[in-house]
């Protein structure tokens, strides 16, 4: 995934935000499914970097990983999904479906008010 | 004071709303839109060029080409006449909705019954971003090893085929250890629909196959 695009698009909604509280954000939470392959190390790098001189700047980015989940076609176990092993914790079944990925969402904004 | 505002909103609304317009367009005037991708050097352009010159007479084909730097691989297919739209990405590392969307402004989409847009080689990113196609075409070259299905799983979960590259390789007595029935197998652990194809674009090997699917979905597009 381009950590910075979303770094970008996050920038871009929380300065919005901010504008329209009239406040600074201090913290944002923001969650992720299993398909967009997010790395933390690296949105937070690019967000720190493009925040600078804005309101967003010294924000902390709270990322939560959601796990993408599948169905077992043997024993109808809903489970989490390991993309590098795929199996059935249950009956190790290795038939499933995969139910839909969580998108990429900005949950909440943490603003310090006066 | 702390204050917390609830914002539930996607970050990538935005990429999503050009997405949508896209696949509405292209749905509106039945055109089959695939998104290929795979690493550098898997060979999509060659498959792509070899693709379009021996379909001419049954399909007609446009190309977006994404490249980071260059348009040599532009350059390639406009050698076959197809239209081709060069988009140049300047540093990053996938394709975008909204640059799909210009280039779909600028080919001569009425013409055309398919559309690939070649991605820019990579095998994370571009996976993430919807252009508003129809479907991914994953291409792998047995060259880069047969554990990438493992390694890089969401590509392969998300594409509707798996082109297999390269096979003349392994008959070639090249020192190529890959595993075909393991990358199949491994593939469809995550997707089960994913249709599979093995070819060589150096040989022709394999490209009935992956032709009659691509006549297949033409026809369904158009019809449906």
């Amino acid at each position: 995934m381009h950590e910075t695009m979303v770094a970008e698009s996050l920038l871009t909604t929380i300065s919005a935000e901010s504008t329209k509280q009239k406040a600074k954000p201090v913290s944002a939470k923001i969650s992720c499914g299993a398909l967009n392959t997010v790395n933390d190390e690296i949105l937070c790098f690019a967000l720190e970097a493009i925040a600078k001189g804005t309101p967003c700047e010294g924000m902390r980015l709270e990322i939560e990983h959601k796990p993408i989940q599948g169905k077992c076609k043997n024993c109808y176990e809903t489970f989490d999904f390991e993309l590098c092993q795929p199996r059935c914790p249950k009956c190790r079944g290795e038939e499933f479906d995969l139910l839909p990925d969580a998108p990429l969402m900005l949950e909440e904004i943490e603003f310090e008010t006066e | 004071m702390k204050k917390r505002v609830n914002v539930s909103r996607k970050i990538l609304a935005t990429n999503e709303e050009y997405a949508l317009k896209n696949s509405q367009f292209l749905a509106e005037q039945k055109k089959l839109c695939l998104n290929m991708i795979s690493s550098p050097g898997s060979g999509k352009t060659t498959i792509l060029v070899k693709t379009i010159n021996e379909l001419k007479d049954e399909i007609k084909i446009g190309v977006i080409e994404g490249d980071v730097q260059t348009d040599l691989d532009a350059e390639k297919i406009r050698l076959t006449k197809a239209p081709v739209v060069q988009i140049e990405t300047g540093g990053s590392c996938h394709l975008s909705a909204a640059q799909v969307s210009g280039a779909l402004e600028n080919l001569p989409v009425s013409d055309l019954e398919l559309i690939f847009i070649e991605n820019v080689g990579n095998l994370v990113c571009p996976s993430a971003f919807e252009l508003g196609e129809w479907g991914k075409i994953v291409v792998l070259s047995v060259a880069e090893g047969d554990d990438k299905p493992a390694k890089y799983p969401v590509i392969f979960a998300k594409s509707k085929v798996l082109l297999i590259n390269k096979t003349d390789l392994l008959e070639s007595g090249a020192q190529v250890d890959f595993d075909i029935e393991r990358v199949k197998a491994d593939a469809r652990k995550l997707n089960k629909g994913i249709e599979i194809f093995t070819v060589s674009a150096k040989t022709g090997t394999g490209f009935t196959d992956w032709y009659n699917w691509l006549k297949e979905s033409v026809k369904n597009i158009r019809g449906g």
